[in-house]
């Protein structure tokens, strides 16, 4: 476009009366046509830059794609020169051809607003419109064609071609949905998968399983967790890199002194003013990470659902509905901390199938 | 039949040659000549539904570049790329491969952040532009379906964002994803069914990352392009509306003609804006992955934030009271139906049936090319700003953690001074946008009626100084007048007592014609301010005006 540039512009400007628009040119051609809208060819609405203007216009615009040409190259010769690798060189590379792409867009893009605003007429042309509803003969003769084709087909007379048409339509419809299945699990007691979690789960040795601390694995001596407001997070020992397993049997564990538990903490769950509760939400299953010491307030960074961690991690704030689940634990011959059972609720966000699961807990004799 | 050979007019043969070829096999030539001259309106505000277009085939072109570098799967590897910190760390083959795009391949940085640079450009494009055609009436008849059209794109960009987020399986993306889980899972009936159909088992399962991939790349890209496309063509055929000015009429279209100029503006916006998502891309760095380090769901980082199209779902999450139902052991997680559905569900819907039902409130069937200045239907003017509103609560509540730690207020009581907001604001937004559009249409009036203040003091031959008025330049008086009255239902302004039309006699038909006259008619006539009797004239006429002791125009 740029080449033919001068081509095209030169016999304009040695011949200022003819405009763009004007019949003559298009008359001759085939692609430009002379009568389709009168009111768009008349010179009236296209107002010619005068040549001084046009010149300095020409002049900038050729100024602007020069500097989109060497920036390109700049783009090509940084692709080749700078490395990447690490955060230091990767910035360097991203900096010389980020900051060369930048100027060779922006400088082409201003070279064409100085063309078009410098170079090109000012135009004020004016089409008509047309209604965009067809005429009343064009619809009844659509209309007739219609029905006429409809008729002649067959569809309208025949209904057993109609009728077993669609019979056939309907399995074939179906097809795709069917192969959808197995998009899911081959079961489908999803609730129950939902109820259980590792913790449950005796290790293969027979033994409760351990707590181990989130990243080092470490296993927990209840003796050493022992300064009052200290808190882990922790997975269960053999499933440290379950991402399955740890989206539902993460826990926070927090030390209080005796005193500082509240009735709503099961303490037979405890040990030694070590209370295990489940770090998924119960909102929508952020891992709730966030813990306050001087008021025991665990905190969901997510929606900010707030649990009080003395109280059974009751909800004080927030839009979670449930207190975070508590995990019954104990320590083994060894000192370590374990889990003596599964949760007694379903962790985590609410399900359909889930129900008061609480209740059913307490009604059990139980405490959640 | 045939002009083989090309035209004979001063057209270079370099152009006839393969213009003649082309028009002898597809006929070109007809499309050409009732389009290459096709008129185009000129206006700051049709400019912003372009963004969203450049936006998206920059991310077409972007996308493509990442795709030859990412691997979809959750497999587990070992890291051993060029990025130390996370050396030897087990992660997912995606996450690996986004840090490689990131670290081992020239220009993969800048790709990727350019990628998600213009995604929130074409999102905040496609909602800057949608809300230009609603404050100006712009979607009513003939374009109703091209506005339904807009409709869907806009919720179909928000899955495709929504989906693109998560791919790179990083610490944040993950927290999104697991925000999914959640939600999805709330749903009645079928909540654990579309769970555990999705990420094929538990969460999070080892598929998503490859299924939100084909998403993210083909399906809903695909349906994109083609309701892009549809959306385009629907544009053309119809002819772009217009502003009310001099020479603009409903049967007219004035601008510049496609070829040669409008190409080249366009053209050069196009490169605007991959110019400045280029520079975005360059110079604010965006999603640092490598800092968040991999996905798993026992860890989060404070201050986790969505990307800015779904701040005001977050923001609804975040500002619902805790509220769950168990009827016979069934569990209904209102805390999380509620702002997961209604929000979004009002907005859409809103925005979906919108012409539809201005259409049958005002009974206006007529077709309109001329678009409204918001301040002209001043009810659709508030509606829209209360609506916004009602959107930038929940958005602001969305990030409510970084607004208390900012400004260093209570985190709980930006929550509950929101959930008083959500309900109050946009009321008072609705009042406020109301009273303010019908002051601009008395200024309007005011200028008819006695033109605009010159800076010249005059002083009459008995002492008075008047200012003298002078009538506003034709441009601005042909798009002040350009205004028309907000079409009523005929007969709904039957008196009491009288005998209503058909079809306004029940109680939705009352009810109709009492919103139809609400909602319709002229406000403020813009002759009003004639009235005052002291000119009957005009052009130099006007510059009398404020003669009489009492007229406002008097200088203070």
């Amino acid at each position: 476009m740029t080449d033919n540039k001068h081509d095209i512009e030169q016999p304009e400007e040695r011949v200022p009366r003819r405009v763009i628009g004007t019949p003559a040119p298009a008359a001759s051609t085939s692609l430009l046509g002379p009568d389709e809208t009168p009111g768009e060819l008349s010179v009236a609405g296209v107002d010619l830059q005068d040549e001084k203007t046009a010149k300095k216009g020409e002049k900038l615009a050729a100024l602007c794609f020069t500097i989109t040409f060497l920036a390109g190259i700049a783009f090509v010769v940084s692709y080749v020169v700078f490395q990447v690798g690490d955060l230091e060189s990767t910035q360097t590379s991203t900096l010389a051809l980020g900051g060369s792409l930048t100027l060779a867009l922006l400088a082409l893009a201003s070279g064409l607003v100085v063309w078009v605003r410098m170079v090109m007429p000012k135009y004020k042309l004016i089409q008509e419109r047309h209604a965009m509803a067809s005429d009343r003969e064009t619809r009844s003769y659509v209309g007739e064609t219609f029905l006429q084709g409809a008729a002649e087909s067959g569809i309208t007379k025949r209904p057993l071609l109609r009728r077993t048409l669609l019979a056939a339509a309907a399995p074939l419809g179906l097809a795709p949905l069917v192969l959808l299945r197995d998009l899911g699990p081959s079961y489908t007691n999803f609730d129950e998968k939902l109820r259980h979690t590792v913790w449950g789960e005796k290790t293969k040795e027979g033994k409760p399983r351990r707590l181990v601390v989130e990243g080092s694995g470490a296993p927990i001596r209840a003796a050493d967790f022992n300064s009052p407001g200290g808190i882990l997070s922790v997975v269960p020992e053999g499933y440290e890199h379950d991402l399955n397993a740890l989206a539902k049997a993460t826990l926070i564990l927090i030390k209080f002194r005796p005193d500082e538990i509240k009735s709503g903490t099961n303490v037979n769950w405890t040990h030694d003013g070590i209370v295990a509760y489940s770090k998924i939400c119960t909102h929508v299953g952020c891992p709730a990470a966030l813990y306050e010491q001087t008021t025991h307030h665990i905190l969901c960074p997510c929606h900010q659902s707030t649990f009080d961690a003395a109280d059974g991690a009751k909800v004080i704030f927030g839009p979670a509905a449930r207190p975070l689940p508590q995990l019954p634990i104990a320590v083994d011959d060894e000192g370590y901390l374990v889990a003596t059972a599964d949760f007694a609720v379903p962790v985590g966000p609410s399900f359909w199938e889930r129900g008061d699961a609480e209740a059913e807990v307490i009604e059990k004799g139980g405490q959640s | 039949m045939s002009p083989s050979g090309g035209p004979d007019a001063n057209v270079p043969q370099a152009i006839a040659g393969p213009s003649g070829f082309l028009d002898d096999r597809l006929g070109a030539g007809n499309f050409l000549k009732r389009n290459l001259r096709k008129v185009f309106p000129d206006h700051w505000s049709f400019l912003l539904g372009e963004i969203a277009l450049y936006s998206f085939i920059i991310l077409l072109l972007t996308g493509t570049f990442l795709t030859f570098f990412f691997k979809p799967s959750m497999e587990h590897v070992i890291y051993d790329g060029a990025y130390e910190p996370l050396k030897g760390v087990g992660m997912s083959a995606a996450y690996a491969s986004s840090l490689e795009i990131s670290f081992d391949v020239r220009g993969g940085l800048l790709m990727r952040q350019m990628h998600h640079w213009a995604a929130l450009l074409f999102v905040a494009g496609m909602m800057v532009h949608m809300l230009r055609v609603f404050f100006t009436g712009a979607y009513r008849k003939p374009r109703e379906l091209n506005w339904l059209i807009g409709v869907l794109l806009l919720t179909l960009a928000l899955a495709e964002g929504l989906t693109g987020y998560s791919l790179p399986d990083d610490l944040l993306s993950g927290a999104g994803l697991r925000i999914t889980e959640g939600v999805a899972i709330s749903l009645p009936l079928v909540g654990t069914w579309i769970t555990f159909f999705l990420f094929g088992g538990e969460y999070p399962g080892e598929d998503v990352i490859s299924r939100f991939y084909s998403l993210h790349i083909l399906l809903i890209p695909g349906i994109l392009l083609a309701l892009i496309s549809a959306h385009m063509i629907l544009m053309w055929v119809q002819k772009h509306t217009q502003m009310p000015g001099k020479g603009r009429t409903n049967n007219n279209v004035v601008g510049a003609p496609f070829y040669p100029a409008f190409m080249a503006k366009a053209g050069a916006y196009f490169m605007f804006t991959f110019g400045v998502i280029a520079l975005l891309g360059t110079f604010a760095q965006i999603n640092p992955i490598w800092i968040f380090g991999p996905y798993t769901p026992a860890d989060i980082s404070a201050g986790s934030q969505p990307d800015f199209y779904m701040g005001f779902l977050e923001g609804a999450l975040r500002l619902m009271p805790s509220w769950e139902i168990n009827f016979l052991g069934f569990t209904l997680p209102m805390s999380v139906l509620i702002p997961a559905l209604v929000p979004m569900g009002i907005i859409m819907t809103g925005l979906a049936v919108y012409p539809f039902a201005e259409r049958w409130i005002t009974g206006d069937n007529r077709e309109h090319h001329v678009v409204d200045r918001p301040r002209n239907n001043p009810h659709r003017t508030s509606i829209g700003i209360s609506a916004i509103t009602f959107y930038g609560v929940l958005w602001l509540l969305g990030a409510n953690d970084e607004i208390s730690w900012v400004f260093k207020v209570s985190l709980n009581w930006t929550t509950y001074i929101g959930r008083v907001l959500i309900f109050v604001a946009p009321v008072i937004a609705y009042i406020v946008t109301y009273r303010i559009c019908l002051g601009l249409q008395r200024k309007d009036a005011a200028i008819i009626g006695h033109g605009v203040e010159s800076g010249v003091i005059k002083r009459l031959p008995h002492g008075e100084y008047i200012e003298v008025h002078v009538p506003p330049s034709a441009d601005i008086e042909a798009h002040m007048r350009g205004k028309e009255p907000v079409p009523v239902l005929t007969g709904a302004d039957t008196e009491p007592g009288g005998i209503p039309p058909k079809g306004m006699r029940g109680p939705i038909g009352k009810l109709k014609a009492r919103m139809s006259t609400a909602y319709g008619g002229e406000k403020i006539p813009l002759d009003d301010g004639h009235h005052d009797g002291h000119h009957d004239g005009h052009g130099d006429e006007h510059a009398a005006v404020g003669a009489g002791g009492d007229d406002k125009s008097i200088t203070r």
